[in-house]
């Protein structure tokens, strides 16, 4: 087992042939995830990465029967690229664009209420992987190694630190889910740590916050009542400033609330293994086992 | 982006939100002909102009009852600076005044509209206790602050607007203007992508009518290729010079105070670089994410904005390649390290994507860079030389 993705999963890449999203879908289909086509309007018909190409997300499904979308059109056409996907019968969008306008995510939001099968991951976020059957994503393969370790993330780069160290720990991973650093997006903290809770191949979980908002508070109590299997989380942004945006739409510490200090402090009695030191995810999470 | 409060008032009258009437001071000349434009008879209030709160506590906002008290306070203010709890020790310029006419309040009260991120909506917080810091109310008495969603429509439904009303003690007619003013703002919020709408206080004058006293607007930047009306509201004078120019150039960027500067990518991953840095008791100098397609030229443009802070005394580059290939990135800080002639001891670990070519290329430099695998090594290294 692992989660959302697999040897099973059909996915086609919306924005297909553009730059990014041709670089990408290269070394997920290297990688052997079942890439069966894509879409950008205009040039249905054509092939691309010997894949077909198709005008419509509708029409891929039809031909492919891809059950999942990873989302790489520019900001400006992501919400109504996610809508198309929701709406014409694709169970797991995978949203890697960024800059989204956050009332663009609020329609979204509310638009998937009505389509309660579908599970949309960030946007602004590295992706899935599911190390030795799927990656659908920007990280880097070579980091990684299937394993146990399961992995939720609202930062890409602060994943693949997550990843190395628990390869280099000789754990490996069952699946990454980079779940993005937008203040509004498809996939929380908590609906990661259910599926990994109930995920056979998932030994133990690790979850990088990072400051803004109150997604880490509101996973620390629901790891409290429900999560039985041990969990180690590092939290980013103990010296950034109050009221500075850090990059990321969502990293902001707004009227004193959302400090890493707080996060920190509800994980630790949450029972969480908490580590202030970056490098020690990996140590940290092989005491705990 | 901010906002000026004058510019959020011009935006709250197209929504027919009741605003004071006022004028706009940017030059001492242009007094005479504020005072004229609007009802002077009992004076004005003149208020700083500043991306920054808590202007009042420092004389910012002021009562001025004849245009020699005008004078004196756009003497006293006007191409001066304004120090608030808000801002840092250096505070922001002060280009532009404005007067307003008087109004008589009766009470204060405050309302807001933010995006709610737990509940992924617009939500609107009301409280009878404005004119305060709302951090604090909501902290010492909760039950003072009253929540509404809005629905996907940007509604609040009359109901709710009702009971909201009532809990405010509004007669019928201010309950009227209470639902008027709501579905503007909800209004304003959509069409111009805001990501702050603060009202505070919003009053109930002498006559019994609601008024907007303060405004207060943030827009969303993701937003701003279509908003480009706001766009030219952008008021590059109360920004940070350096994290202006780095938007400008599509970096990152937030000022520190310390003297390591760190080049990063990835948001998370800065983040974290600064803070192993100071669990190794160094100070970062700066927060700054190079992104996903970390080029020459956009290194070459991150040094140069790291370098122009005289307090840095060491670079730390932590480059995790995903999206970017490290060997583009090691050819990158050679050529900008060149083209700068930099010379502050440098600390550059590289992982993941063509990691080892990269650090080949970085040792077969020649230049005085170290090469660390680890973050730990490459963080306690820097603290050291910049010792």
């Amino acid at each position: 087992m692992s989660v959302l993705i697999d040897k099973s999963t059909k996915a086609i890449f919306q924005g297909f042939t553009g730059s990014q999203a041709t670089m990408h879908a290269e070394q997920c289909i290297e990688y052997g995830t079942n890439v069966v086509g894509g879409v950008t309007p205009n040039k249905g018909g054509q092939e691309h990465l010997g894949k077909p190409v198709f005008n419509f997300v509708e029409e891929a499904i039809k031909e492919t029967a891809a059950d999942t979308s990873v989302i790489f059109v520019p900001a400006k056409f992501t919400k109504s690229a996610i809508i198309e996907a929701a709406e014409a019968g694709i169970n797991l969008i995978i949203c890697i664009t960024e800059g989204v306008p956050v009332l663009d995510m609020v329609d979204v939001v509310n638009v998937l209420k009505s389509h309660p099968e579908v599970r949309l991951i960030g946007p602004n976020c590295p992706g899935v992987i599911s190390p030795g059957k799927a990656k659908l994503g920007i990280m880097p393969a070579s980091i990684h190694l299937k394993g146990t370790v399961g992995i939720v993330s609202r930062s890409g780069t602060l994943t693949y630190e997550a990843v190395k160290q628990t390869t280099d720990a000789g754990l490996g991973q069952s699946t990454c889910i980079g779940i993005g650093g937008d203040p509004v997006n498809g996939t929380s903290f908590i609906d990661a740590l259910e599926m990994f809770e109930n995920d056979p191949q998932t030994e133990s979980i690790v979850m990088v916050g990072e400051i803004g908002g109150s997604a880490e508070e509101e996973a620390a109590e629901y790891i409290r009542d429900n999560i039985k299997k041990p969990v180690v989380s590092y939290i980013a942004g103990v010296t950034a400033p109050k009221g500075k945006r850090m990059g990321h739409a969502g990293a902001i510490i707004s009227g004193g609330k959302g400090t890493a200090q707080d996060k920190f402090k509800a994980l630790e009695s949450a029972g969480v293994g908490v580590v202030t030191d970056l490098n020690l995810i990996g140590s940290r999470l092989k005491e705990s086992l | 982006m901010n906002l000026h409060e004058y510019q959020a008032k011009e935006y709250f009258e197209t929504y027919d939100l009741p605003v004071s009437r006022r004028s706009i001071i940017t030059k001492s000349s242009d007094i005479d002909e504020a005072i004229e434009s609007i009802d002077f008879s009992n004076g004005c209030v003149a208020k700083v102009q500043s991306h920054t709160g808590g202007r009042g506590k420092v004389g910012g906002v002021k009562l001025c009852k004849s245009k020699l008290e005008v004078e004196k306070f756009v003497e006293q203010w006007l191409g001066k600076k304004i120090v608030t709890i808000q801002t840092d020790s250096g505070g922001l310029p002060v280009n532009i005044i404005s007067l307003e006419e008087l109004t008589d309040i009766d009470k204060e009260l405050y309302m807001s509209f933010v995006v709610d991120r737990g509940d992924k909506c617009v939500a609107m917080i009301v409280s009878e206790a404005g004119g305060m810091n709302i951090e604090e109310v909501a902290e010492k008495t909760p039950e003072k602050i009253l929540k509404a969603k809005l629905n996907s429509d940007y509604l609040i439904e009359e109901k709710e607007i009702k009971v909201l009303a009532n809990s405010l003690n509004f007669n019928s007619e201010q309950t009227d203007q209470f639902s008027k003013i709501v579905s503007g703002c909800a209004k304003l919020f959509k069409d111009k992508d805001l990501s702050l709408l603060e009202i505070n206080p919003l009053v109930i004058k002498t006559d019994g009518n609601l008024h907007c006293l303060d405004a207060k607007i943030n827009v969303d930047e993701n937003a701003l290729y279509r908003q480009e009306d706001l766009l030219d509201k952008r008021d590059p004078t109360q920004e940070d010079q350096r994290e202006y120019e780095a938007k400008e150039n599509d970096l990152s960027y937030v000022s520190l105070d310390g003297n390591i500067g760190c080049m990063v990518n990835g948001a998370g991953l800065a983040m974290g670089t600064m803070d192993t840095i100071k669990l190794y008791d160094g100070e970062p100098a700066n927060f700054l994410d190079v992104g996903g397609t970390a080029t020459k030229e956009r290194v070459s443009k991150a040094f140069k904005l790291i370098l122009s802070d005289q307090n840095v005394k060491g670079i730390l580059i932590n480059i995790f390649g995903g999206i970017v290939r490290c060997d583009l990135i090691a050819q990158g800080i050679i050529d900008a390290i060149k083209e700068r002639s930099v010379s502050v001891p440098i600390v550059v670990r590289l992982q993941g994507n063509k990691s080892e070519e990269g650090k080949s290329i970085l040792n077969d430099s020649g230049l005085n860079l170290i090469g660390e695998d680890s973050l730990q090594e490459a963080s306690k290294k820097i603290v050291e030389l910049v010792k």
